[in-house]
């Protein structure tokens, strides 16, 4: 094995003209593994602990660009290093049809009158200035950027709530604001169901079974997950669910968020108490008690949380979601007493590859009753710490959105290569047991999954049938008929593939958790 | 109450440009930022300009004013010696900012000798080289002696030299006349034919332009720099429109005023014969209205952008004569039969005067005929124009571009805007072979190195600070 990388001294490409070199590059059948990053401090200690860090790396800067990949040591390299320079000259073809872009905000304000929302998604360390400025021009902030310092967090949402505006984010990959999906959201139904979600993943799970469940979104405001912890103290998600609360469309608020602090959901209750709306909450991982003697109706799933908000955003009784979640637990029941019955003994494990971090949490606490012995990279309830993210242990999870994952390459609703390699590992892992997946579509993911994921499932068809056993895969897809990618569509080729295909991640984690319970007990 | 949810939801979108194709492909209204990071950013400079912001805004508009006020006139011609400020016998002026011998590239180094020879003071290339190497010859920016030249811009004491005055100001600027295409001076050709032509310019060209000049009264080259925007001209890499309206102005002097009627044709063919004769008058239009706006504090505007090939050096009207440096970058270009990239100088000339001044590349949307320097797309064009705006302080008043209805050019670069918005000044240029002599290889584009500006940017508020503390 050999590392190979080239640095562009002072060379600025933007966030999407990287991810496009970094897909291009892990697409070339020498490269083993790579990364294109701007050369930070945090992202040189992210190569050491990868590996990828190389002698040419020591005097690099943050305005400098890095490409660094793993190959065979017989691999060409200057050849591909000669593949790699044309990656990078910039796309003639793009002045084709282009249209003049204005170079900063003051000319856009000027050129687009009655903006009154600036979506940011920069670097974190220049993004946090920008979004200021955004604000002085009174407009309301989506801050799609991470690695914004959390003083400038604060500071950003004081001065907003000061001026009544929204600060959604930072690293807030979702919002639907008047039925317009922002960034990686989804096409769903207008309707009467306000959301307020610290937590992206999740505020797209809800609003598709919303719409899929033929109710609809008034509008989805996202906070970023740092929002509900101590230190910025729910100014946002406070401010969110006030507007929901004033806005005439909404008759029913959803608030969704991994565990708020405890000073954040008191907080909420006080709000919540001068609301004349229902209001439903799914705090991943909070503690019941922390809402007692709240009129909130909580959820312990993202689907339930969705249901309850459909039941009473139509008037219904909210007893009926039991009733809906009683008949589909007796399915999952059966589907696991079926697939499991194929598994052979040493087929033990739950294997979960999640591009959705929000998803890895809820599956990690639904199996704290069932399983023992589950790790993770993002351990959350009973779950233990990997030793070692690249393998897995026992029952893993895995969160591969997580940074660890994603420095240097695009996400991994983007791009799949990662979680790719990593199905075929486990499938080559004679303790797998079930392999659980989500999809996630909608603008801003892959336009064409299945692409990506069907070769893959195949290739692990050869891989068991080769060993004479069967691995069950479960998988939700997360999404909407309106979607470009088409849910239907999706889930239909996925079925068609042998996939087991649920209607959300809380029912396609029960599932894979009772396959792998029931093998674990026998 | 915040009124997103009742208004019709317009984006500006800062980054990955596919969240905003999702949004166009939605038909919601929106603007895609090309956002980049600062060319520099210090907290203490940034707080200088924070702080001084309102005098630095009211020091601006008055060196805008002044720059878009000026009234330039041609009022006559004269030998360098005789007009031009601090002109001396062994003085050389040259492109650029300031430059010794030992660091002069190629082309400038050429043009140097045959200087030195046409003015007799070397017999040859080699003592002429020599006598450059000595410390006899002193060498000293155009820019600091109120004169442009293009290219390697060498003048010495007995080269002719239009005379402009802005009336506005009473300032008075000088330049050399264009010799043409080919092997000349200012690309560093010093051969025979080279050092024959500047000679019948000096007795022949020269004395004929001084009468028709002085016998037809001042002329008005801002009304001929803003026709010429309007027939294709961007007056630094096409002057062929504002050289016909100059020979059609001077020509019936000539033939009026000059008693051998084959010295009056060979004139009028001379002229007629070079469309870039007009570009040494549009660099002393742009230099003698610029120099208006010089010497005011706090003033960020550029006054000066110029090029000796292997500096680029900056200007600012609020530091004085204060020279602000960077390596000269090669252009892109368009390149001649035979040559290349590999051939070609470093940047060279004052002639980006015409740039810091609204015209040549700011100015490029008025010329579709030179689109292919700039890559062959009309469309390109307009927007290297209309970026100008991010990082000018006015609109121009005169010169005017049809195709964006009639758009003031952008004019008064602004040093701050362009490096807060890392936007740097684009200028349309010849390209020069890096060797002396040569002439000529192609005509391209370039952006502005930032070095310079960030430089300038540093001394501003330097400068800023001094005053603060007087």
């Amino acid at each position: 094995m050999k590392v190979s990388g080239i640095v562009k001294k002072g060379e600025y490409f933007d966030s999407v003209s990287i991810m496009l070199i970094a897909k291009r590059l892990s697409g070339f059948k020498d490269i083993i593994d790579s990364a294109v990053l701007m050369g930070t401090k945090e992202n040189l200690s992210v190569l050491k602990s990868s590996g990828l860090l190389i002698p040419e790396f020591k005097a690099v800067g943050e305005m400098d660009l890095l490409i660094v990949f793993k190959t065979e040591d017989n691999a060409d390299i200057p050849g591909l290093l000669k593949s790699i320079d044309i990656l990078l000259k910039p796309d003639k073809g793009q002045s084709e049809d282009n249209h003049l872009n204005p170079s900063s905000l003051e000319s856009a304000v000027s050129i687009l009158p009655g903006a009154n929302l600036a979506m940011i998604s920069i670097a974190g360390r220049y993004a946090g200035d920008v979004a200021m400025k955004s604000l002085q021009n009174s407009l309301n902030v989506m801050l799609f950027s991470d690695n914004v310092p959390i003083d400038k967090e604060i500071e950003l949402k004081t001065f907003a709530a000061d001026k009544g505006l929204f600060v959604m984010g930072p690293d807030c990959g979702t919002a639907i604001i008047n039925g317009i999906p922002l960034a990686f959201a989804n096409v769903v139904n207008r309707g009467n169901i306000g959301i307020v979600g610290a937590s992206g993943t999740g505020l797209q799970e809800v609003s598709c079974i919303i719409s899929n469940s033929g109710c609809g979104v008034s509008q989805a405001i996202g906070t970023g997950g740092r929002d509900v912890k101590k230190e910025v103290g729910g100014i946002m998600f406070l401010q969110g669910l006030q507007a929901l609360a004033d806005d005439r469309n909404t008759d029913v608020i959803l608030l969704v968020s991994k565990p708020p602090a405890k000073e954040v959901i008191e907080k909420i209750k006080d709000v919540v108490k001068k609301i004349n709306k229902p209001v439903v909450s799914v705090f991943l991982g909070s503690s019941p008690e922390l809402l007692y003697g709240s009129k909130i109706h909580a959820a312990s799933t993202l689907e339930e949380a969705a249901l309850l908000a459909v039941a009473l955003s139509q008037n219904q009784p909210v007893t009926n979601v039991k009733g809906i979640t009683a008949v589909q637990d007796v399915e999952i029941k059966e589907a696991a007493r079926i697939e499991s019955a194929k598994l052979n003994p040493e087929h033990k494990y739950l294997r979960a590859l999640f591009s959705g971090g929000t998803f890895c949490d809820e599956t990690q606490l639904l199996c704290n009753e069932v399983l023992t012995e589950v790790y993770s990279n993002t351990p959350v309830g009973n779950a233990k710490k990997l030793k070692d993210s690249a393998k897995s242990e026992k029952h893993t999870i895995i969160d591969l959105g997580d940074d660890e994952f994603t420095v240097g390459k695009p996400h991994p609703m983007i791009d799949y290569s990662t979680r790719c390699k990593r199905i075929i590992e486990e499938a080559e892992d004679p303790e797998t047991a079930v392999i659980l997946l989500d999809i996630v579509l909608g603008y801003g993911s892959n336009m064409n999954p299945l692409a990506e994921i069907i070769p893959v499932i195949r290739k692990v068809k050869e891989i068991t049938s080769a060993h004479g056993h069967h691995l069950p895969i479960v998988c939700s897809v997360t999404g909407t008929d309106k979607d470009p990618q088409n849910r239907t569509s999706v889930v239909t080729a996925l079925q068609s593939e042998g996939v087991i295909v649920m209607k959300s991640n809380a029912a396609a984690s029960r599932l894979a958790i009772l396959i792998s319970y029931s093998k674990g007990v026998k | 109450m915040n009124q997103l949810f009742e208004n019709e939801l317009k984006v500006i979108n800062i980054g990955m440009k596919s969240f905003n194709e999702t949004l166009e492909g939605l038909n919601v209204q929106s603007v895609q930022v090309d956002w980049k990071p600062s060319l520099f950013n210090d907290s203490k400079v940034l707080e200088v300009l924070y702080k001084n912001k309102d005098k630095i805004e009211s020091a601006n508009k008055e060196s805008v004013k002044r720059i878009l006020n000026a009234k330039p006139y041609l009022i006559g011609m004269g030998k360098a010696i005789d007009v031009i400020p601090g002109m001396k016998k062994n003085l050389l002026l040259h492109a650029g900012p300031p430059i010794n011998w030992d660091r002069m590239c190629g082309p400038m180094r050429g043009a140097v000798v045959g200087a030195l020879i046409y003015e007799g003071l070397a017999p040859d290339p080699q003592n002429a080289e020599q006598l450059a190497a000595s410390g006899k010859i002193e060498f000293s920016p155009c820019h600091e002696h109120s004169t442009v030249g293009p290219m390697a811009g060498i003048v010495s004491q007995s080269m002719p030299v239009f005379i402009l005055e802005n009336e506005e100001s009473g300032g008075k600027a000088y330049g050399t006349m264009n010799e043409g295409l080919g092997k000349v001076l200012r690309y560093g050709a010093f051969s025979n034919d080279v050092i024959e032509r500047l000679k019948w310019m000096e007795n022949v060209l020269y004395p004929t332009l001084k009468v028709a000049i002085e016998k037809s009264g001042k002329i008005d080259l801002k009304n001929i720099i803003a026709q010429a925007l309007h027939m294709g001209d961007e007056v630094h890499n096409r002057n062929r429109a504002a050289t016909s309206l100059f020979y059609r102005t001077i020509a019936p002097s000539i033939v009026k005023y000059t008693n051998d009627k084959n010295t009056a044709i060979e004139v009028l063919e001379f002229i007629n014969s070079n469309d870039h004769f007009f570009l040494n008058l549009s660099m002393a239009v742009s230099k003698v209205s610029l120099d208006a706006a010089r010497n005011i504090n706090y003033s960020s505007i550029v006054v000066v952008m110029a090029r000796n090939g292997t500096d680029f050096g900056v200007q600012l009207s609020g530091t004085g004569g204060e020279w602000f440096t960077g390596p000269s970058p090669v252009p892109d270009a368009l390149y001649f039969k035979g040559f290349s990239k590999e051939d070609a100088n470093p940047d060279i000339g004052d002639s980006s005067i015409t740039e810091t001044n609204g015209l040549g590349g700011f100015a490029i949307a008025a010329s579709p005929a030179i689109v292919q320097f700039v890559g062959g797309n009309t469309k390109d064009a307009v927007n290297y124009t209309m970026k100008m705006y991010e990082i000018t302080a006015a609109e121009n008043n005169i010169y005017k571009i049809p195709y964006l209805n009639f758009r003031g050019t952008p004019t008064g670069i602004d040093v701050i805007k362009v490096v807060d918005k890392s936007v740097l000044p684009f200028i349309d240029t010849g390209v020069a072979h890096k060797n002396a002599g040569i002439g000529q290889i192609g005509a391209g584009v370039l952006s502005a190195p930032s070095e310079p500006f960030i430089n300038a940017l540093i001394g501003l508020t330097n400068k800023i600070k001094l005053i603060k503390e007087k």
